[in-house]
């Protein structure tokens, strides 16, 4: 017997002889397991990007250089209007991963198009409110508020636009390609990734939105 | 609009004879090396098994080779400054200061993302599925695009010295200088989209490197029977995960002002210039810990094996490792005392700033205690651990000096500041990476590196580095701030001759590695190691054979302790039977893929596209990253399946040579 058979050091281990572990005796973990969650570490990432940003936005938020701010500028009516869209189409891109969970392309498709039909309104909804802000004069080089106010939201909405791309590309996929186990686990990142900007739009909603027009 | 925005003839430095002849020097090299290629006929070979690789092995050999290149760059800076300030008293030397800005700028900018990252990432990429007992990192192709972002940015930063300029601003480009009122060149855009480009890679490379410690490892391999190598990585990784968004937001706060006529830093219009500094330092300092973590783990591993004992402290370290990953996100402000934040909350930093000498204190103390007693084999790497030891100690003595506000508000911006971080940077850093260099070499490449030229290299550095920097703690004392191209005190003079000198000793040091590394290829039939296991290793990682096959394990092995080939190893020549031959499976190792070199060409041009403002060529570069994406994703073989009948050949080479010398031993 060697020194190693007493081991204390079991923490992390799938242990070799533990019957929980039938998946790979301890092993490497399963394909599935490890890309969902190497995507879950670069959502995580991308929250401290947009971390960043919001504390750009609470450093600038009274910077406005004489100009307006967020009482004077928002319309809550619209913002309530995006949230709206915006949660929905997390449910229609629930309901596609149950239907590739379930194998069914044509249930697929539809949900996958009631989610891209709702995610470009949501965007939009928040193009025309960008344009009618720079019509009136009230556009990023206005003042650190607005700089600030026009890249959190527009970093929000420039990752719905490449989620947009990514969701067309997905449709085509499985139409080309079917349920492939390769092209399940991408479904599965793809909604990770757009529930993850409902979280971020939630955040967007509240400190932005919201506490600007509450007293 | 011009079809080529801002780029006209102009932008050649002809008038410059310097940076021209850098230039032309630069551009005939790479031409020389690539006619050489293509007449030998090489390309297909070099495209086949290197550029399209997405095999860890040779993505971590690709890293190592652009971080060495790089150094001779950097380092070419250095040369240049320290001759700029040995001769400028009462005169203006050589360079003009519009240019020394360039290669002080160049010089910070080259070293720390294009030296240490890709040193470091390189020797992680290489050794970490070695070490954890698997077959390649989680991801493979994502692997290969990350190392050819890295080498965009690194492409882009070297085409400024011939076309247009880089920045003026310092290796962190503070605004408002940075802005486009005070710097309307194209100096900043270069730094800016080298490195978002670049920092893609390395976030990319963390969020892989972390899946890949985290749930790929071999069976047994449980967190606390990881090598440290492993521990430091993984603590890395982290906080590549955790820092690198920041620097990516704040510089595209950054380009926005810059491109848009946004508000962020201006001095017009509510903006903050402070919050661009508390934002790249919250970014910065734990890139200081991005860098010194994994040498910290490649020190283990060196004196560990070298002193013939398991590490010291092994938990400890563990503890002392992530302690000073979490410790490094709350020091921060450390780097800007002087801002006027006020007495509390400098002392808080300071405070802060001095505990984090404890877990490295304790750190130094396990390597010394692991070496106690141990019977020591006084091979190169082990030379880098111990002057590194000696060294480090040194720089975080000033280090804790500098973390006392009081101290920092006469020492700032001073070259005492610049003498502390070459003093970690090089005596840590750096150090660290030449230490993995000559103790892994021999596992890429199957022969070791030539023993008397490597002791010389090693001390020509340790012995100019104490020459080159030792006299800028003086200066730094003195009064001589950082970054002046030319000075008008007498008094400084001598120091700054000692310093040049220190330099040329170093000059000496690259051209003894340079030496070593020719030598060694020259001779690798006597330097070759046949047994894959060249410094008696303790790691999974000389359980296999030099170099390693594609798959690099052909069974996955079991392990049961620390140091598990140590415990195999010892385990077989005890029991005096070597375990049976085990039985083979085919398996699949994943197929090449032009993907990241593919991405890499567009994001270039997208990159110089937008430094010179032509959009259109802009445009087409994303469309072109995208499309290749797309293709990427339409493929449908990914695997190449090695038959059982493959594996056993390749892998009963690898039995033989390692049970011979045990057979010999035993009988």
């Amino acid at each position: 017997m060697s020194a190693y058979a007493i081991d204390s050091d079991r923490i992390g281990e799938e242990a070799l002889e533990s019957p929980s572990a039938a998946r790979s005796a301890g092993g490497p973990a399963s394909k599935r397991v490890y890309v969902g969650y190497g995507f879950w570490i670069f959502i995580l990432s991308d929250m401290v990007m947009f971390s960043a940003f919001f504390a750009a936005y609470a450093v600038l938020a009274e910077a406005r250089a004489g100009g307006p701010g967020g009482r004077q500028l928002f319309d809550l009516t619209n913002v309530a209007w995006e949230t709206g869209c915006l949660l929905v189409s997390s449910f229609a891109c629930g309901m596609a991963s149950l239907a590739a969970a379930s194998r069914n392309a044509l249930w697929f498709q539809v949900a996958m198009a009631v989610t891209f039909v709702l995610g470009a309104a949501f965007l939009g909804l928040e193009l025309s409110e960008f344009a009618g802000l720079t019509a009136q004069g009230d556009g990023p080089q206005r003042s650190a508020f607005l700089s600030a106010f026009f890249t959190l939201v527009g970093c929000h909405g420039l990752h719905i636009t490449a989620g947009l791309l990514w969701l067309l590309t997905m449709m085509a996929q499985v139409v080309a390609k079917g349920f492939r186990a390769d092209i399940l686990r991408r479904i599965l990142c793809f909604t990770l990734f757009w529930h993850a900007l409902d979280i971020i739009w939630v955040a967007i909603f509240t400190v932005v939105y919201l506490m600007e027009k509450t007293p | 609009m011009k079809l080529l925005g801002r780029l006209g003839w102009d932008a050649l430095p002809l008038d410059q004879p310097i940076p021209m002849i850098a230039s032309a020097t630069v551009a005939a090299a790479i031409l020389a090396v690539l006619a050489w290629v293509v007449i030998r006929g090489r390309f297909p070979y070099l495209w086949r098994e290197w550029l399209t690789s997405v095999d860890h092995k040779r993505i971590g050999v690709m890293y190592t080779l652009l971080a060495m290149v790089m150094l001779l760059r950097g380092f070419s800076d250095a040369l240049m400054m320290r001759s700029q300030q040995a001769i400028a008293l009462h005169s203006q030397g050589y360079m003009p200061p519009e240019h020394y800005d360039q290669v002080f700028s160049a010089h910070g900018t080259i070293m720390i993302f294009f030296v240490a990252m890709p040193f470091l990432i390189g020797l992680m990429n290489f050794v970490l599925p070695l070490q954890l007992g698997v077959r390649d990192v989680a991801f493979p192709t994502l692997n290969s695009v990350s190392f050819w972002l890295t080498a965009t940015g690194a492409l882009l930063v070297n085409l400024s010295l011939g076309i247009g300029e880089f920045a003026r601003t310092g290796w962190l480009p503070y605004p408002p200088l940075s802005e486009l009122k005070y710097s309307p060149g194209v100096g900043v855009d270069y730094y800016l989209w080298s490195l978002q480009i670049s920092g893609i890679g390395t976030l990319l490379t963390g969020i892989n490197f972390t899946t890949t410690i985290l749930k790929l490892r071999a069976p047994g391999m449980t967190y606390l029977r990881m090598p440290m190598f492993c521990w430091t990585s993984l603590a890395s990784s982290l906080l590549i995960i955790a820092a690198f968004p920041i620097l990516t937001a704040t510089l595209a706060m950054l380009i926005l002002d810059r491109y848009l006529g946004f508000h962020f830093f201006t001095n017009e219009a509510g903006g903050n210039v402070m919050m661009f500094v508390n934002l790249i330092w919250a970014w910065g300092h734990p890139e200081v810990y991005i860098l010194i973590l994994p040498a910290f783990g490649i020190f283990s591993e060196v004196v560990s094996t070298f002193s013939g004992k398991p590490l010291f402290g092994y938990r400890s370290m563990v503890i002392a490792t992530m302690a000073i990953c979490v410790l490094s996100f709350m020091v921060w402000l450390h780097h800007f005392f002087t801002m006027g934040a006020g007495a509390d909350v400098n002392a808080v930093f300071g405070v802060m700033s001095m505990i984090i000498a404890v877990p490295t204190g304790v750190k130094v103390f396990n390597w010394l205690f692991t070496m106690y007693g141990g019977r020591i084999r006084f091979e190169t790497p082990i030379l880098w651990a111990i002057g590194f030891m000696v060294t480090f100690v040194i720089g975080g003595m000033t280090g804790v000096l500098l973390a006392a506000p009081p101290a920092d508000f006469v020492l700032h911006n001073s070259l005492f500041l610049v003498a502390h971080f070459h003093n970690v940077i090089i005596g840590g850093v750096l150090f660290g990476a030449f230490a993995g260099y000559e103790y892994w070499f021999p596992k890429a490449f199957g022969f070791r590196l030539h023993r008397g030229l490597g002791k010389a290299a090693f001390w020509c550095w340790f012995v100019g580095f104490y020459l080159a920097f030792t006299p800028l703690y003086v200066l730094g004392l003195e009064g001589m701030t950082r970054r002046m191209q030319h000075y008008d005190v007498p008094a400084w003079r001598p120091w700054l001759l000692v310093a040049a000198v220190g330099a040329a000793v170093i000059l000496a040091g690259i051209v003894c590695q340079i030496a070593e590394l020719a030598v060694s290829i020259a001779r690798r039939e006597t330097l070759r190691d046949v047994t894959g296991d060249p410094w008696d290793g303790r790691t999974l990682e000389w359980s296999t054979a030099s170099p390693p096959p594609a798959f690099n394990f052909a069974i996955l092995p079991k392990v049961r302790g620390r140091d598990a080939y140590w415990a195999a190893k010892h385990g077989a020549q005890e029991q005096q039977a070597p375990s049976s031959e085990p039985a083979y499976e085919a398996l699949e190792t994943p197929r090449n893929s032009a993907t990241g070199f593919v991405c890499a060409f567009f994001a270039t041009l997208m990159g110089f596209a937008l430094i010179w403002h032509i959009w259109w060529l802009a445009l087409a570069g994303l469309a072109g990253a995208w499309a290749t994406f797309v293709v990427f994703a339409w493929r449908d073989r990914v695997e190449n399946l090695i038959s059982a009948a493959d594996v056993a050949t390749i892998d009963r080479e690898n039995r033989r040579a390692r049970l011979e010398p045990l057979a010999a031993r035993t009988s």
